[in-house]
């Protein structure tokens, strides 16, 4: 809350983020704030009514979900920083030593660390250019709307910064030939609908 | 490397065969023969690299055996990689540097141009001392109060911006300089400097635009004539019943929307670009588009309505915009010089010698303790209203023939005067439009106050005693908790004006045709009976 106290996060399900879509404005900063849903949206608010709780929901709920959302949209590793192993579980490549720089620069040395949804509808052509063990989640290149990340080098080239335009405030960052990288979002927790208007 | 002795590690994992232990072996001769064959095949050196596979699995074994990493079958193939990779190194040596140096040395050249420039200052620094006040901002200093609220640049290169400013100081004559702020764009960013230009140097720029326009109007005028002659030979062509709406004259420098001067630059080492001054009509538009900037100035903004002119038009119409909505002080900082009257034209403001910075906590808790110090900008896109139909009357040269003039009304817009509290500033929805805070509660001896706009997501202002700063680190977009909805197109115009000539008219059904023919009969008749008549009377 404020960087003293801390408090746990129960894992987001399916019903929560779909309130939470329908919730927007910013966040007040009181996690026990409850919106109410009766006025957003009369259907969603009858359908809780119907389930027995109460069309209102927490804002606990809508952070669990906003997070959860960000990390499956926009949470992105560089390539070959996880292996999966033939029995189907991924590990961390402890011997990932890094993008090289023109790697770094390209949309296509980075995943998506999520479920992968487009793997399969590659050309045969590209599926054989694959390594199974490291190319198995989605690449980045193919997110729509197109030119939704911006990418860019900082310090000289010694680090390379990814920049969600989805999500305005996801900032990942990466120091080639390094095992350095990681994501951070700072921002006020709403997608960003207008994107296809402004690239 | 000698062989391998039986009680080292190594030794039975050349042969998959053999155990550890030779005394089990029954035939040493053959067997002897065999191993050192096998040896010597190990020891081969390859052809292409240099190494042999002995030494190599070795160095594998060391190496596997010193670190002894969880689930070595797994990665065993990376880490026979890594040794070779180890080996290579000190090989190629050479090559290798020579090949990655290129992209972080040429940045680095780049920021050692700023930090090389000792030679010539000596010269200015005599002036900056006669002038008197400081021209060159002390970034680091509001860097620091920024750091204390969490945002801002880190200290590397909040340095190289600093140093950037010093040689923007001595290439420009300014007066004043201060660092705006950072705006992201999708290839690279925009730093960006706000200036005022010492007296005397914008003139000539006015100058030469007025020559500019000049021409341009005869050139128009000149069209003019020759269009006219051409319509009298061709038959009348419909003539457009649009007139573009007149143009609203942009504020002149130094005054209103154009008060500062903008210098931006991508990176802290690269050459500021001077942004041109801004027109009411790009701001108007900038207002109904939502665009991303890509990091070149010349790159075209396509939108609807189309924006007049291109990135860096946009990004000097967003400029203003947030200077307008977001530049506060701490109130009372500025006032009005006593000898003019307030009224809205009030333009000019001085700093308040009397002021007396309120505490912390009171400027936290209320909104009434901050003021803006720009002016807004109307609906216009100016901050001083203009009337533009005086204007249009100048332009009266390029309309051939009277037509109907449709004149509107405009109405005179009003803003808020220039030393507005913020407290007045509207919210959206139930947000308010500025959130203040503290930058800590554990010391409030050294905290300082610090605002957050809502309305600007990304624009920031301290204020701690006397010192005050605002300062904008973002995309560059306002705030809408709607989605963005652009314009929708005008209705087509209609191709002919109404006329009777040209509407077409149903053709008359066939009853219709009947009944009138059956009309036309009958009243034939009686004409005819009429005229038997008057003949049998003969």
């Amino acid at each position: 809350l404020n960087c003293l106290d801390w408090s746990l996060l129960t894992p987001a399900t399916e019903e929560m983020l779909a309130l939470a879509e329908e919730v927007k404005g910013r966040f007040q900063g009181d996690p026990s704030f409850e919106y109410s849903l009766a006025e957003i949206n009369a259907e969603a608010a009858a359908r809780l009514v119907q389930n027995g709780k109460e069309p209102v929901m927490k804002e606990e709920a809508r952070l669990t979900a906003t997070i959860e959302e960000i990390d499956r949209a926009v949470g992105i590793v560089p390539r070959g920083a996880f292996v999966k192993t033939p029995l189907g579980s991924v590990h961390e490549n402890r011997h990932f030593e890094g993008l090289s720089l023109a790697e770094a620069k390209k949309l296509s040395s980075y995943f998506h660390f999520t479920e992968p949804a487009n793997l399969k509808n590659k050309t045969l052509l590209e599926k054989a250019d694959l390594d199974p063990s490291t190319d198995f989640l989605d690449s980045l290149e193919h997110d729509i709307p197109r030119g939704s990340w911006s990418i860019q080098l900082e310090k000289g080239g010694t680090v390379v910064v990814l920049r969600s335009l989805l999500w305005l405030g996801l900032t990942f960052y990466h120091v080639p030939m390094t095992k350095q990288f990681g994501y951070v979002y700072f921002g006020t927790g709403e997608k960003n609908l207008d994107l296809p208007f402004m690239l | 490397h000698g062989p391998y002795q039986p009680h080292e590690p190594g030794y039975g994992l050349d042969q998959p065969g053999y155990s550890p232990y030779e005394d089990d072996i029954p035939d040493p001769q053959a067997r002897m023969l065999a191993i050192k064959n096998a040896k010597a095949y190990l020891l081969k050196t390859s052809t292409k690299s240099g190494l042999n596979l002995y030494d190599h699995f070795a160095n594998i074994l060391t190496k596997i055996l010193d670190e002894q990493p969880t689930n070595t079958v797994d990665i065993i193939e990376n880490i026979s990689k890594d040794v070779k990779w180890a080996q290579f190194r000190k090989k190629m040596d050479t090559l290798r540097d020579e090949h990655v140096i290129p992209p972080t040395f040429e940045a680095a050249e780049k920021c050692k141009a700023l930090f090389i420039k000792e030679v010539g200052e000596e010269d200015h620094e005599e002036l900056d001392e006669e002038m008197g006040e400081p021209a060159l901002p002390n970034v680091m200093e509001t860097a620091f109060y920024f750091e204390q609220a969490g945002i801002g640049l880190s200290k590397d290169e909040c340095y190289y911006i600093f140093l950037a400013f010093k040689n923007l100081i001595h290439v420009q004559p300014i007066q004043t300089c201060r660092f705006w702020g950072k705006i992201l764009g999708l290839e690279m960013n925009y730093i960006i400097a706000e200036v005022q230009l010492r007296e005397g140097e914008e003139e000539e720029e006015a100058g030469g635009e007025g020559e500019e326009a000049v021409a341009e109007e005869e050139k128009e005028v000149g069209e003019g004539e020759e269009e006219e002659e051409q319509k009298e030979k061709e038959p009348e062509l419909p003539k457009s019943t649009y007139k573009p709406p007149p143009e609203i004259p942009k504020e002149a420098n130094g005054t209103g929307t154009n008060k500062y001067v903008y210098f931006v630059c991508n990176e802290p080492g690269k050459p500021w670009v001077k942004l041109p001054p801004v027109t009411p009509a790009q701001i108007v538009c900038a207002r109904q588009i939502k665009k991303f900037f890509t990091g070149r100035l010349d790159a075209p903004v396509v939108s609807f309505p189309p924006f007049p002119g291109n990135e860096a038009n946009y990004l000097r119409a967003q400029i203003a915009r947030i200077s307008a909505g977001t530049h506060v002080s701490p109130t009372g900082f500025y006032q009005f010089p006593e000898d003019e009257e307030e009224e809205e034209g009030a333009d000019t403001y001085e700093e308040n010698p009397e002021f007396e910075p309120p505490p912390v906590a009171e400027m936290v808790e209320s909104l009434a303790t901050w003021a803006h110090h720009v002016k807004g900008i109307l609906k216009q896109g100016r901050c001083v209203w203009i009337n533009p139909a005086q204007k249009s009357e100048e332009n009266e040269e390029d309309d051939e023939e009277e037509e109907e003039e449709e004149e509107e009304e405009h109405q005179e817009e009003t803003g808020h005067p220039l030393l507005t509290l913020i407290s007045e500033d509207e919210g959206m929805k139930n947000i308010p439009a500025w959130t203040a805070q503290a930058s800590t509660n554990l010391i409030p001896e050294y905290s300082i106050a610090i605002l957050q706009s809502n309305r600007w997501p990304g624009a920031y202002a301290f204020a701690s005693g006397r010192k005050f700063e605002n300062i904008y680190f973002g995309w560059g977009h306002k705030y809408n908790p709607e989605s963005h909805t652009p314009a929708l197109p005008p209705p087509a115009e209609t191709e002919f004006p109404i006329e009777p000539g040209i509407t077409e008219t149903a053709d008359p059904t066939v009853e219709e045709e009947l009944a009138f023919k059956a009309a036309q009969e009958e009243a034939l008749a009686e004409a005819e009976e009429e005229e038997e008549e008057e003949g049998e009377d003969d």
